[in-house]
């Protein structure tokens, strides 16, 4: 079986999830929802040694093949580290939500359907090759998971959350897709491979650079980076095990994901290497600094999310350089990065799961309020401080050995010297030395304000104990991975971190083994991150035990200025604001409409007769004017001054009736005896009618004109007409083919059977307008009778209600 | 008060006549000379309308005592009839026969279909003028 359809195995459970959670009662459903990871981490682990060779996998099915578009699942090292990541802590959070989520009191089929849907996005993005069905899934995580941080949809803040993400993710998704669509316009094929493969062919178009910032777009507000990560914090209000999954383990790196995964397309691009790498180390150090402000557990982790993914990025970022230079001490930050991802994904998860279990046994993860859990919570706290330290990167913990190669790394960029990296390349090692010591701070700050410290169980909503053994086993099981990391580091190396950077980094690799660091705890009393790492720990201990003198330096920042405010502010002003100017213009009034539409015609009638040249005055086919034309020309004209300047209706229409008749006058001068005939007829039927309906009409008067509008309706009113008379003008001077008529005359009598032209056009050349024409009239008279005889609203009969 | 009408009756009882005579011709004639379904139709409002001054609406509805309305749909009907009856004789939708003919009482006549196309004409346009007419002055 062709194992791209493993893909859609989690949506396809969802389909019997419902049934489950409505028939079997008895038993929890998370635990036929947690047979699907499972089975499918085993599954994806078979892959291992095929990707630990440097070799990949394909299957693919075609979904519009006229169109190039399929789902293919592509799986080499980095797809395959990023399948297990979601595989493997999938199922640790299904489980973990089995006790978080009450079977009675809670929709748990809603929540397992969102989170089996999210699970075949996931897999979708990582696994993709082909780029519209990656953007299909990319679309796929951002409403699942906009349908997980509303799963409390009765609460505010659930549903403000699940706006907000879902506005800048979709967004950020959009543009890149913008980005997808250039790169397979440019390079000919949706496939990332022959992307890759082609990329000679069209990396010096100047398009490259617009779709390498389009698709960073993408990245960025996924991965919640700078200025985009203001999602992240108020996606808290989702449930903590989908805190723990999406917004720490799996989605908020699927930007990450795409980074790693088009880098051996944009490496080459300046643009992209400094975009990474300085929004990465921004968002690095704007996180870390503002995590220490939090009050609730979950912000507090929400930002040293956003600050670690901010540090992978930058680590990224930095991989890119491998491509610029030769030197093999560039070759460790994408090891770095992808090293990184792993630790964090794993602590990162338990630290959610701590926070919810918190939360879960006190009720509340206000920090303020709790202190000195240690004692009643001691398995909670042992995994929280195994996370927490792994997370300000001391040893013996995962966390420090991918902070000692992001160090490293950033020093070692302040070599590089192409795109102005000798100038301004000191500023990354000095900005990741900052932000490691807030790292550690925040770190601290969460681990030891919530288990030590003085107890106030008295002002806690309920009254804390331990956990539940099955909420705790999933946390456990990362925490020993957690310490794992540090022990065994080589073999995680070789097995997942090294077939990952050389899928990231084909060109430079032929084999897994090549891209493989030797990570090790010890490298010697010279080794310069080492001794930053002391500094991290000496400076942040000492900020940590000060940190009551120098936090209210958070209040200083007043709320106005934040970026939430700038959010807030664009979402009102695209409300409130782009209400009032369409109110501002759609007034309701029907004069200003017309208004609008008679400038607009006028205007673009003599700007384009003018700008293209199209206005021609020919006086050569002009008939020679008679004598009864200009006096009827003069009633005509007369005429029409008496209905604008009249004061009352009725002369008004007595007016508009010597008009018409004027009109079949010239039709009679002008040889159409028909249309006079009509013309006459017409007009003495319609003045009939206006003066029925003009009895019932009050006197003329004025509706509120002042001179002002007044005025603009003149200038208008002669815009139009000058406009009508250039194009009438230039229309009969710019002639380009013989009318069609001579066909009429030849063949009246003898096709037609006939003798007056026009009759004869109208019911057998043209028969099909006519037979519309009195289609109209028909409506027209049934409009009429309609309109009175049966009005709803006639004051004090409510009969024809009926 | 009611006025004494009885000139603009009786010449009214007259030239309605002569109008109606006129609007067939019109109509009649329309083939050949100006005129046609839609003046033709026009004309014999017209004569209606006379008849509505000169008189009130009760008496014009009792004199023609038509439903102008079924007179529309009965216009529209032909109208259609004849541009879809092309279609049984296998020639595109709207295609016209004629043929000249030795009539006992008019000589050689050319009948055409079209004419039949044209009467739909005529009759929708009295309908709908009339029915126009007669809803809006009807309405008090």
């Amino acid at each position: 079986m062709e194992f791209v359809w493993f893909i859609f195995l989690p949506a396809l459970a969802a389909l019997f999830i419902p049934t489950l959670f409505r028939r079997v009662t008895g038993i929890h459903t998370g635990w036929f929802v947690l047979i699907v990871p499972v089975v499918l981490f085993v599954y994806y682990s078979t892959y291992l040694p095929l990707t630990a060779s440097g070799d990949h996998a394909v299957s693919s099915f075609d979904w519009i093949p006229s169109l190039g578009i399929s789902f293919v699942s592509y799986l080499d090292g980095l797809s395959l580290l990023f399948t297990l990541l979601i595989t493997g802590i999938g199922a640790l959070v299904v489980l973990y939500s089995i006790f978080y989520l009450d079977r009675h009191k809670e929709k748990l089929g809603n929540f397992y359907v969102y989170l089996l849907l999210f699970m075949t996005a996931m897999l979708g993005v990582v696994q993709s090759d082909n780029v519209i069905s990656l953007y299909l899934f990319w679309e796929l995580t951002s409403i699942s998971s906009f349908l997980l941080i509303g799963y409390w949809y009765t609460r505010d803040g659930s549903r403000f959350g699940a706006l907000k993400s879902m506005m800048i993710t979709v967004g950020g998704g959009l543009m890149m897709l913008g980005g997808f669509v250039i790169l397979g316009i440019l390079g000919d094929t949706y496939s990332i491979r022959e992307l890759i493969s082609g990329l000679s062919d069209y990396s010096g178009d100047p398009l490259f650079t617009l779709a390498a910032v389009l698709l960073l777009f993408g990245a960025f507000t996924k991965s919640a980076q700078f200025p985009f990560y203001i999602w992240l914090p108020d996606a808290m209000e989702a449930p903590t095990p989908v805190s723990a999954y999406l917004h720490s383990a799996t989605m908020v790196k699927a930007g990450l994901y795409l980074v790693a995964r088009f880098t051996p397309i944009f490496a080459e691009s300046s643009v992209w290497i400094w975009l990474v790498s300085g929004i990465g180390l921004l968002t690095l150090m704007w996180g870390s600094f503002f995590a220490v402000k939090q009050t609730d557990l979950k912000g507090i982790l929400a930002f040293s999310t956003v600050s670690q993914l901010g540090l992978i990025m930058s680590l990224l970022g930095a991989g890119a350089i491998a491509y610029h230079s030769d030197d093999t001490l560039f070759r460790l930050a994408m090891f770095a990065a992808i090293f990184h991802l792993v630790n964090h994904a794993v602590f990162k998860g338990s630290l959610f799961m701590i926070a919810g279990i918190v939360d879960h046994e006190t009720g509340t993860r206000d920090i303020r309020k709790l202190g000195g859990l240690m004692s009643v919570m001691p398995i909670s706290f042992t995994v929280a401080f195994i996370g927490g330290l792994s997370m300000a990167g001391i040893p013996p913990f995962g966390g420090f050995l991918s902070k000692e190669l992001f160090l490293d790394s950033m020093v070692a960029l302040k070599q590089f010297e192409l795109f102005n990296f000798d100038t301004w390349g000191i500023l990354f090692p000095v900005i990741a030395w900052i932000a490691s010591v807030f790292t550690f701070v925040y770190s601290f700050y969460f681990v030891f304000k919530t288990f030590t410290g003085e107890k106030k169980f008295d002002k806690l909503p309920l009254k804390p104990h331990e956990a539940p053994i099955g909420m705790l086993i999933s946390p456990i099981i990362l925490a020993i991975s957690v310490i794992a990391l540090f022990f065994i580091p080589n073999i995680v190396g070789k097995w997942l971190v090294a077939p990952a950077v050389m899928a990231a980094q084909p060109q430079l690799y032929s084999l897994p083994s090549e891209a493989a660091v030797h990570v090790q705890a010890w490298h010697g009393f010279e080794y310069i991150p080492m001794w930053l790492t002391v500094g991290v720990i000496a400076i942040g201990a000492l900020l940590f035990t000060s940190i009551k003198k120098w936090q209210p330096v958070y209040g200083m920042q007043p709320e106005k200025l934040s970026l939430n405010a700038l959010y807030d502010g664009v979402m009102t002003l695209s409300e409130k604001g782009m209400n009032k100017l369409s109110r501002f213009y759609m007034n309701g009034l029907i004069r200003t409409y017309l208004l609008y539409m008679f400038a607009f015609f006028s205007i673009m009638t003599i700007v384009v007769l003018f700008a293209k040249g199209a206005f021609k005055l020919d006086m050569s086919s002009l008939s020679p004017i008679t004598l009864f034309a200009v006096m009827n020309a003069i009633v005509a004209i007369l005429g029409t001054g008496m209905v604008i300047m009249s004061k009352n209706r009725i002369s008004a229409i007595i007016a508009l009736g010597a008009v018409g008749y004027s009109v079949a006058l010239f039709f009679v001068l002008f040889k159409a005896p028909d249309l006079a005939l009509t013309q006459l007829v017409i007009e003495t039927i319609s003045v009939a009618l206006f003066l029925l309906a003009f009895r019932h009409l009050p006197a003329l008067k004025t509706h509120g004109e002042t001179k002002q509008n007044k005025l603009v309706n003149e200038i208008i009113a002669i815009g139009v007409g000058l406009s009508v008379t250039l194009v009438a003008l230039s229309a009969h001077s710019n002639k380009l083919v013989a009318s069609i008529s001579q066909y009429y005359k030849d063949t009246v009598y003898t096709e037609a059977g006939g003798g007056n032209i026009v009759n004869v056009i109208l019911v057998d050349y043209r028969g099909f307008d006519t037979l519309f024409e009195i289609a109209v009239l028909s409506i027209a008279g049934i409009a009429v009778l309609g309109m009175i005889k049966l009005r709803l609203s006639r004051k004090g009969s409510d009969d024809e209600k009926e | 008060m009611k006025k004494n009408n009885v000139i603009l009756q009786t010449t009214t009882k007259v030239t309605f006549f002569i109008i109606s005579l006129f609007s067939i011709h019109i109509f009649f004639a329309g083939h050949f000379a100006p005129g046609g379904g839609f003046v033709g139709g026009l004309l014999t409002t017209g004569a209606i309308v006379l008849l509505l001054l000169a008189f009130d609406l009760e008496t014009v509805q009792a004199t023609l005592p038509f439903n102008f309305t079924i007179v529309i749909g009965v216009g529209l009907l032909l109208s259609l009839g004849t541009a879809a009856g092309s279609i049984l004789f296998n020639v595109p939708f709207f295609t016209h026969a004629f043929a000249h003919f030795d009539l006992p009482l008019f000589g050689d006549t050319e009948l055409h279909t079209a004419m039949i196309f044209d009467s739909g004409v005529y009759l929708v346009v009295v309908g709908a003028a009339i029915t126009i007419i007669q809803s809006i002055g009807g309405d008090e």
